[in-house]
Formats: structure tokens, sequence, C-alpha cells
């Protein structure tokens, strides 16, 4: 039986993956890539804790994560598209009109 | 009893009933006096009604409401008819009737014609409510209303600098004098706790002997007080030092002139003296101080009368000087002869000034007298009447002038003391008054015309709507003063007077001295008269060529002896001067400064806030992600 230390590791591992691909990377479809780690490094806690605590809640959190994960994408995806007709990049640098 | 209450409720009615219209966009413009007119001519009836009564059945009283009520202080606003009341009713009635009904000719086509209609509505109001007032309150509300007035009427031609500035100056310098007689009425409440005359009259006396320190000097209160309300009569009146605003107010249309400014509103300060003569009886010091002001001004405004060469500034100037007369009259004790004086001053000075409106209505607004002349046969109505006031003016019998003036001259003479002294100064004056009306006289009327040939083309008699109310007043100005003759058991004024203003004095005057004084009174106005006659008729070069050898007094004299510039360098200059000053220094240095730099540092610092607003998304991620790493670490290592 693999210690649940492994799983939180793992977990950790990918979120930190994740927060590191949204910090340095300039594509912003990799950005929104690594949001979706991030999430799913949750999602591997959720199921990891629920399959040692023997509580099922854990599990049915996650269909509700992934759900919620697939609109995200879907908005996300329609706004990069919506921003790239407008500026013809995807290199979040440029889109900075939202400042002073 | 409901009458009386319809004496001043009338004038106000039209004044409500013209104002509502103006207000509602509809003005009733030209038919302004068909409302106004008839409203004063009902006071002028109801006034006569009250006059007979009082003198059968003795004062009347009557109060509206009680306008405040604190502890035992009370305030009523009603009237209070005596006898003294009487016959102002009858003095302000009669003169704004006359000045009402000329208007309709002097002012046809103005465009504020309503609007003047419902001020004089107003101010006939006002002057009534203050000659009835039974208390100090009272007096002193109706006495600010009547200054009010005079404002709002000098400044009728507002869009013309000079009269909103002379308005203005008749304010403010009125303000002067209004300050000393609120501080005297304030000091009369502490002392006494009532404003009521009666109760004022009564309690007053108990008062004299006390003393209170004003700046480390004591001074008697009842003195105080005294000098505090005639400070008051001294910016009303138009005594020296306060009486520059006069002349100033000539700006204003002529009839406000007759009515306002020489018959009734600036005689509210003799009236005053006279109303409180009970006060000023109680301190022979500010009875003494008010003779010599009042002699000063009748003698310094008869001197720049001589020269002014602005119709309406001669007359304005002699209006100071009888009023000089009047307040002399009561500062000698005499309050009977300087109310008779009142009374047929109002009539012959109400009738020069509209006559000298309808010599100016005549030359299409031409008040220089260098450019009259000759307009004896032109206006032929004005001329016998303008004719009638100068002689009662000059003082000449049997008109009116002559029986209030001589009464005055005589009581100064018979005073005792520096009567004598007061007596010299009212006959020097009273040559000059002679003089100086007849040179307007023969500069108007007689002589080669100079007008101008603009003028002439328009030159017209005015209108019978305006010649009456001349004859009604030269009439009046002819038999006032029969009313006082100084014969025993004729003496009507002091019959009807006397018991109200000097109830416990009255020893029969020695009548030996009252025929020489006459005498010399007469031979001082017949010479008066016939300098004028003289300088301006038979010789008119003299007049200049005298100008010349004593340029130094005819300058002083024309000049209105500098006391204008004076004020202006003492008081005026450095008023603006200071409020300049606070104005650049105080209030935008500093006051604006403190404002605009907190406006400012926000800015600033706002300036400087919004650079973290970078626009980077991953600036925001990389605070979020650090913030939260720090929160974690903090929440582990605890």
């Amino acid at each position: 039986m693999i210690p649940l230390s492994y799983y939180v590791m793992l977990s950790a591992v990918l979120f930190i993956i994740g927060v590191t691909g949204v910090l340095i990377r300039r594509n912003i479809i990799i950005i929104l890539l690594s949001i979706e780690l991030m999430l799913n490094a949750t999602n591997i806690n959720f199921v990891a804790f629920s399959h040692y605590l023997h509580a099922i809640t854990g599990q049915v959190f996650v269909f509700f994560t992934l759900t919620v994960a697939a609109a995200e994408v879907a908005i996300g995806l329609a706004i990069i598209i919506a921003l790239y007709r407008k500026k013809a990049s995807l290199n979040v640098e440029e889109i900075n009109r939202m400042k002073w | 009893m409901l009458m009386d209450a319809l004496i001043p409720l009338l004038p106000f009615a039209a004044f409500v009933i013209i104002g509502l219209f103006e207000l509602s966009g509809r003005g009733l413009h030209e038919r302004a006096h068909w409302i106004a007119v008839p409203a004063v001519l009902g006071s002028l009836v109801f006034s006569f009604v009250a006059f007979g009564s009082v003198l059968s059945g003795g004062p009347r009283d009557l109060t509206f409401f009680n306008w405040a009520i604190s502890g035992t202080f009370q305030a009523s606003i009603g009237i209070h008819i005596d006898a003294l009341t009487a016959v102002m009713l009858l003095l302000v009635t009669i003169v704004s009737s006359a000045v009402q009904i000329y208007t309709i000719g002097y002012m046809h086509g103005d465009r504020g014609y309503a609007r003047f209609f419902a001020y004089i509505g107003l101010f006939t109001f006002s002057m009534l409510m203050l000659v009835m007032a039974s208390n100090l309150l009272q007096l002193y509300i109706f006495w600010e209303a009547v200054g009010l007035c005079s404002y709002l009427l000098i400044s009728h031609w507002y869009e013309r600098p000079s009269a909103a500035a002379a308005a203005s100056k008749a304010f403010i310098v009125n303000r002067v004098g209004d300050f000393g007689f609120s501080l005297g009425i304030f000091l009369i409440f502490t002392l006494v706790g009532s404003l009521d005359y009666d109760k004022v009259f009564a309690e007053l006396p108990k008062h004299v002997g006390e003393t209170i320190s004003v700046a480390g000097v004591e001074i008697g209160v009842v003195t105080l007080i005294s000098l505090l309300l005639f400070t008051g009569a001294m910016g009303k009146s138009a005594q020296f030092p306060l009486h520059v605003w006069l002349p100033d107010a000539m700006e204003g249309p002529t009839p406000i002139s007759a009515l306002i400014h020489a018959a009734t509103m600036v005689t509210a300060g003799v009236f005053m003296m006279a109303r409180l003569v009970p006060i000023f009886n109680l301190s022979p010091a500010a009875m003494g101080v008010a003779a010599v002001i009042g002699a000063a001004t009748a003698l310094f405004a008869a001197t720049i009368a001589v020269t002014q060469n602005d119709i309406k500034r001669v007359v304005a100037y002699s209006t100071v000087s009888q009023l000089g007369y009047m307040v002399m009259a009561c500062g000698l004790g005499a309050s009977v002869a300087g109310i008779f004086h009142l009374l047929t001053h109002g009539a012959f000075k109400a009738l020069l000034f509209l006559c000298c409106g309808s010599v100016i209505h005549a030359l299409s607004g031409e008040q220089d007298l260098r450019k009259m002349g000759g307009l004896k046969s032109h206006l032929p109505v004005t001329y016998r009447t303008f004719y009638i006031g100068a002689l009662a003016l000059a003082g000449v019998p049997p008109l009116a002038g002559f029986f209030s003036k001589d009464e005055i001259l005589f009581r100064a003479f018979v005073s005792g003391g520096a009567g004598i002294f007061f007596w010299g100064v009212g006959i020097v004056t009273a040559f000059l008054t002679a003089f100086y009306s007849f040179r307007l006289i023969y500069t108007v009327f007689h002589g080669p015309s100079k007008v101008e040939p603009k003028a002439m083309k328009h030159l017209h008699e005015s209108p019978a709507v305006m010649t009456v109310p001349l004859i009604v007043l030269a009439f009046l100005s002819v038999t006032v003063g029969w009313t006082g003759l100084p014969i025993h058991g004729f003496n009507g004024i002091e019959a009807v007077l006397g018991p109200v203003l000097a109830p416990q004095e009255q020893t029969e005057s020695p009548s030996a001295l009252l025929v020489p004084l006459m005498l010399v009174s007469i031979v001082v106005a017949v010479a008066g008269w016939m300098t004028a006659r003289y300088f301006y008729l038979t010789q008119p070069e003299l007049p200049k060529r005298l100008a010349e050898r004593v340029a130094a007094l005819y300058r002083l004299s024309l000049n209105k002896w500098y006391v204008d510039e004076l004020y202006d360098r003492i008081f005026v200059r450095p008023t603006i001067r200071m409020a300049n000053g606070l104005w650049r220094e105080v209030d935008v240095r500093m006051i604006d400064g403190v404002v605009n730099g907190v406006g400012w540092s926000a800015l600033a610092w706002a300036g400087a806030m919004r650079r973290i607003q970078s626009g980077q998304l991953q600036h925001y991620a990389l605070v979020m992600a650090l913030g939260a790493f720090i929160m974690l670490t903090v929440y582990l290592l605890r």
C-alpha cells in the first residue's frame, strides 16, 4: 500500500510546477494549462485523503472541481481567442491594458 | 380702531399686490399707480380721522400681536397714536400722496415703474409704523426698514454705477449711526429690562448718577445712552460728520429725494429725539452735544450749498442744513419748535424737490445749473411754486419757514448761556439759506438761457399730474406755518405738541424780545435774497470774480470741505487695502493653500501608489503567490 505522504508529495510537486508555470511562462495558453495542473494537484489530494479516511465526500468533490475546471477552460479559451483576435499575440506581457 | 390699523396697512397692501404681480412675471407696469395711489390716499383720509380723534379723545393704542415674549421681556408690534404721532402721520401721508401722484407723470415710461411704486408703498408703511411705535424695538425695526427702502430706491436705476455706489454709501454710513443706536437700545434694556416707552421713561430717571466705565473712562450711564441714541439720529438725519450720504442719495429719482431724503425718512432722527425727549432731558451733556452738532451742521451745509452746481445737490445740502436747525432745537430743549420746523420743512422741501424734478423733467434730465436759465416763461407753474418754496425756505414772512425757523432762533436766544451763540450761527445760516435759495431761482428761471439746443426742443411744462401736487404743496408751504403763530392762544402746534413733548415747562416766553428778534430774522432773510438778486441778476459777472478773489474758500466750499476725500483716505482706502490684503494673503494663500494642499497631497500619494498597478498578469500572480507563501509560513511556524 502506498503511503499517503507519497500522494501528498506528488500533489505538492504538481502544484508547484503549476505555480511556476503561471509565474514564468509568457504564452497565455501555457499559463491556462498550468492553472489546470494546479487544479488537478488539488484533485489528487482530495482523492488520496478520501481513500485513506474512508469518506466518499472527497471523491464527490472532485467531480464538482472537474466540472468547474471544464467551465473555466471554456471561458478562458473564449477570452484568449477574443484577445488573440484583437492583439494577434498570445504573449501575456503585451496584454497589459488593465493598469494606470 | 380698525381705521387706525388701516393707515399703515393700506400702503403695505399696495406693496404686496404690486410686488406679487411683479413676481408673477406679468407686472402691472403703467397700471401700478391704480393700486398705489388710492391706497395712500386712503391712509391720508384715515390719518386725518385719527388726528381728529386724538385731539378730542387722547392717545390711542392698538396691539397687532406680541412679537417676542421671553421671561419678563415682552415686545409687541402695534400702533400708538398720540399728538406727536398724529402730526407725523399727516406729514407722511400728505407728502407721500403728493409724491406718488407726481410720480405718475415723472416716472412715466420708466422700466421700473411698478417696482418704484411697490417700494414707495413699502417705505410709506415702514415710516408710518416707525412713527406709531410704542416701544424701542418696533422703532428700531422700522428705522432699519426705512433705511432699506431708501437703499432700494436710491439704486432704482441700479445699472448706473454712481447710483449703486450712492445707495451703498447711504446704507453703510447709516450703519455707523445705527450701530450706536442699537447699542443705546441694548444699554436701556440691560438697565430697565423693558423697551416700552412708558416703562423706560418711568424707570430711567432712577439711574441718573450711575456711571459706567467705557475704555477706562467713567461716564454717566444716562449720558452714554443719550449719546448713543443721538448717534443714530446723526446717521439718519445726516448730521455732521455722518452727513456725507445724503447729497449722494440724490442719484435716486427725484420723487424719492422729495419723499425720503427731504420730508420724511431723514427727519426720523429728529422725530426720535422728540419721541425720546424724556431720556434726552436727563442728560444735559448729551443735549449740549446735540445742539453743537446741529448748529455746526446747519452752518457747514449752508456754506456748501452756496457753491454747488447740481440743482438737486443745492437742495440736498439745504436739507442737511435745515435738519441741523431741527437737531439744534431738540438739543436746546425746544423739541416743539424742532418738530414744527420738521413739519414746515417737510412741506416746502418736498415742494422744492418736486419743482427741481419738474425742471429736470422739462430739460430731459439736465441737472447742471450752468446749463439752465431763462426758464420762467417756459415753466410758469413750476416757476411760481418754486418761488413759493424758496421764499418759505428762506424764511420770508408770512410763509411756513419763517415761523418755524424763527421759533427755533427765538428759543435759542432765550435759552441762556451759550444760547446767543447758537442764535448767531442760526442767523448766519439763515442769511446763507436765503442766498442760495434765490441763487437757484435766478440761475434757473431768470437771466439768459444757457439750455442746450437739444434739450430746448423738448422743453415743456410738466403735465397736470405733476403740477397739481406742486400747487398743493405750495399751498401748504404758505399755510402750515400759521398753525404755530407766536401769539398766545394762536399757537396750535404748541397747544397740540406741548403736553406730549414738554409737559412740565411752558413758562410763557418774554415776548418783549420776540418782535426785535423777528425783525432781525426778516432783515437777514431779505438781505440774503437781495444779495442773491444782486449777484445773479444785476451783476452776473460778480460771482465769478468773487470766486477768483477768494479762490481757496471757493474751492473748499465747492469740494464740500473735502470731507468725502478725507473719509476716502482715512476709512475707505485703508479698508479696501485691508480687504485686499486679507483676500490675497489670508484667503488665497492660507485658507485656499490649506484646502488645495490637502487635495494636492492626496493626488501625489495616489500618483505614487498607482505605479503598483503594472497591468502585468504575472506581477499580480507573483504577489499573490508570495502572499500565500508568507501566510502559510507564518501559520506553520507559529
